[in-house]
């Protein structure tokens, strides 16, 4: 069949089984819209800003892990995406961006809308390319989505020149592709896992510490096999969120920075961590110095380079989590006689001390409404069964404490960019993958007005998401900053002069609600969710200075957490 | 320690800043960056010297085996290896201390290529540490300007670089 250069791009789209294309137009990309529009498979969502398209794609990658899909044009369309390319790079997401470019002959004479897309982009994305003949169209798409979704997911721009676009050429799409430089994913070695086994087997305190690569790997049922089967402890990082569900005796809730005394002092007092998919990042550990003095580490990661990167493994294992995890579970029950939890009783006992400090605890109030309440109020709303995304700030970090995951791919977030203006944008990818689930966008007032014009794609699409401001007339996390480490000096954190966000929502043709008392949140949230075809704006009006606990402040230790003041405290401290 | 690594890279269009690249995200250094294309022409060969500990040339591997371009790579250093700079040096001519120039040339094992009223050329090829020595040796003379070529090098054991075929 003889196809222009932008109909091939849209049939290889087809070809790859993508229901949506996040974008907006521009005179690059004109040629390919066009083609949208002479066919009725692949639906463009047309969005208000390219960083929504990017982060709207990157969302419904996270609630589905099939590829997420963008269109841009040159310019000023792809350096709009480049923050949702970076958001969705460091969370290793697939997704493929496409790119309009100037005409082939134009490139690199400044002309109208030119930039250097592969340039701007190669250090956010797995990989890019620059397609230089009509004939290439097909086979790189193959390779864009082959690269995006294989091994460490990520995103892939592909950069199209204009009159490439309006060329002909034979659509073929190819079945297969090779690429002979692409690294392909290391199988794990029988030895190792015995190896692993054995030192698993023989561990006092043990943790499990699973992130972001159990959830891309669908490894949940088998990381859940393993733990049970051997009762040690669990903990998921910020991005690993529901991998373990959060009412199992043996999940110590989330670490890190913001996560539970009882995970953190485990992972320092480990004799054994069982890194699973998690790259030991710095909020994570907190500073290096004295990191579980202790421990041996087991690692077990797809991507070699993250091995030994920031912590010293002792034994470490290369391969996809899930097969990894497959491997050491028939292993185990292979030695299924030699797990011994009377190994580990001590170490629970301890863990039991620890988590008896309920370090989540905050102070009720029935004058001024806590955020902590409106996410646990939320979490009984829906059941802990939406899927919900956030922002940046505190409000993410109390959605992660509060709101408890029992499934992966339901909790949405921008853990290793930490880009303010995701939670919407994101929310609508989820909601156009699971249109009759129940999806809420936990927020702060200042980062829901970084991407709030996508309030007019939610009307156009008919997204019935809920938007749950955390309203504290600040940006809460930098001044929680400012009182720990700058003496209170508020600079610039507080959000002066803000919009309506009841009449803001209106404007576009939304739902909105303002909620001032504690008493109102549940009936609020019961009223807005039963509002099962509209987008509902719910702003709550928090507690201005409310503070993030527990916390491990910079240059602090797992076991050096700061807990809430007023709360119970361990002892000696 | 300074190490040597060589890179078969695919032959495509940004596939070098992809590394170049890589060393200053990351923040390694390159002390000298050779690349040229191979007696297969969709290959190019890279040859990166480097200094770092063992942990960083680990990352810095780890890292350049990641990029979807690089299709093998190895440390020369860790084994038997021949290792070869190439230098070009102009120097002002100067008919009284050429006979020294021509001793100097000689014991190095260089060559005068090019020779005028009122400039010399020499080259010379070896190991960058030869090389060093040599620029040593010429400070008496007056040097217009010096071209090396960076360093280039391979295994003299049975370890070749080569692509696996998949
Ligand atoms: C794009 C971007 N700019 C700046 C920051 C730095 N930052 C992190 S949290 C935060 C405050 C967020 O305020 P708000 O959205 O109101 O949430 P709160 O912390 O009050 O819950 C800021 C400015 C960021 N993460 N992203």
């Amino acid at each position: 069949m003889q196809l222009t250069g932008a109909d091939i791009v849209v049939k290889s789209l087809e070809q790859e089984g993508v229901k949506y294309v996040f974008g907006y137009p521009g005179g690059a990309a004109l040629h390919i819209y066009d083609a949208f529009h002479r066919q009725d498979k692949v639906e463009h969502i047309l969005v208000r800003h390219e960083q929504g398209a990017t982060h709207a794609a990157d969302g419904l990658a996270r609630a589905t892990g099939e590829p997420g899909v963008v269109l841009v044009t040159s310019g000023p369309g792809v350096t709009n995406a480049i923050t949702g390319i970076a958001t969705a790079y460091m969370d290793s997401i697939p997704m493929v961006v496409l790119s309009g470019q100037v005409m082939k002959p134009l490139i690199g004479y400044d002309a109208f809308q030119e930039i250097d897309a592969v340039g701007i982009s190669r250090p956010c994305v797995k990989h890019n390319f620059l397609i230089q003949n009509v004939e290439d169209i097909a086979p790189t798409i193959k390779k864009a989505f082959h690269v995006a979704t294989t091994g460490r997911p990520g995103p892939v721009l592909v950069d199209i020149p204009k009159d490439i676009t309006a060329d002909i050429a034979e659509f073929i799409y190819p079945e297969d592709i090779t690429m002979r430089a692409y690294p392909p994913v290391a199988s794990p070695q029988p030895s190792e896992i015995v190896a692993a086994v054995e030192a698993i087997l023989n561990a006092k305190r043990p943790i499990v510490y699973t992130g972001g690569g159990v959830v891309l790997a669908e490894a949940q049922e088998q990381l859940r096999q393993f733990v049970r089967a051997l009762g040690y402890p669990c903990t998921n990082t910020l991005m690993g969120l529901g991998a373990y569900p959060h009412d199992d005796p043996l999940f110590l809730g989330m670490l890190g920075m913001h996560g539970t005394y009882e995970a953190n002092m485990a992972m320092h007092d480990a004799d054994l961590i069982i890194a699973i998919g998690a790259r030991f990042d710095d909020r994570i550990t907190g500073t290096l110095d004295g990191f579980a003095p202790d421990a041996k580490v087991l690692h077990v990661d797809i991507d070699p380079s993250v091995i030994d990167k920031n912590i010293k493994t002792d034994i470490s294992i290369i391969g996809d989590a899930r097969d990894v995890l497959t491997m050491l579970n028939r292993e185990l029950s292979r030695r299924a006689d030699d797990i011994n939890q009377q190994l580990t009783e001590a170490w629970w006992q301890q863990i039991n001390q620890w988590r008896g400090l309920n370090s989540l605890w905050y102070e009720h109030s029935d004058t001024v409404i806590k955020p902590q309440l409106v996410v646990q109020k939320l979490f009984e709303v829906t059941g802990g069964e939406a899927y919900v995304t956030s922002d940046v700030g505190q409000h993410q970090m109390y959605a992660a404490q509060f709101y408890g995951f029992s499934d992966t791919h339901k909790w949405i977030n921008s853990g290793g960019l930490g880009t303010m203006g995701f939670g919407l944008p994101a929310a609508m990818g989820v909601k156009f993958a699971h249109r009759d689930a129940d999806v809420a966008c936990v927020t702060g007032e200042g980062s829901i007005q970084m991407c709030i014009q996508e309030l007019a794609t939610c009307q156009q699409y008919d997204l019935p998401i809920k938007v749950i401001n955390l309203n504290n007339r600040y940006l809460g996390m930098v001044r929680q900053w400012q009182e720990f480490n700058y003496d209170k000096r508020y600079s610039n954190s507080y959000m002066d002069s803000l919009p309506d966000f009841v009449k803001l929502a209106e404007a576009y043709g939304h739902v909105g609600m303002m909620i001032e008392k504690p008493a109102d949140v549940e009936g609020a949230l019961r009223e807005a969710f039963a509002m099962k075809d509209r987008l509902v704006f719910m702003d709550f009006i928090t507690d201005q200075t409310e503070n993030v606990y527990p916390m491990i402040e910079a240059g602090k230790g797992h076991h050096e957490m700061r807990l809430r003041p007023g709360g119970p405290q361990p002892e000696g401290v | 320690m300074r190490h040597i690594i060589s890179v078969l890279l695919e032959n495509e269009s940004g596939a070098l800043s992809r590394v170049a690249g890589l060393f200053s995200a990351r923040g390694y250094n390159i002390d000298t960056l050779t690349v040229a294309p191979t007696n297969d022409p969709t290959l190019s060969r890279l040859t990166i010297s480097t200094v770092g500990d063992d942990r960083k040339i680990d990352q810095i591997e780890k890292q350049l085996g990641k990029l979807v371009d690089v299709a093998a790579l190895q440390d020369i250093t860790i084994n038997r290896h021949l290792e070869r700079e190439v230098v070009l040096v102009k120097l002002l001519a100067n008919q009284q201390s050429k006979p020294k120039l021509d001793r100097l040339v000689a014991a190095f094992n260089g060559k005068l290529i090019d020779i005028n009223d009122t400039q010399f050329i020499l080259e010379l090829s070896g190991s960058s540490e030869k090389v060093d020595e040599l620029l040593k040796a010429l400070v008496d003379f007056e040097i217009i300007e010096v071209a090396r070529s960076g360093v280039t090098g391979m295994t003299s054991t049975e370890r070749a670089l080569t692509v696996e075929q998949p």
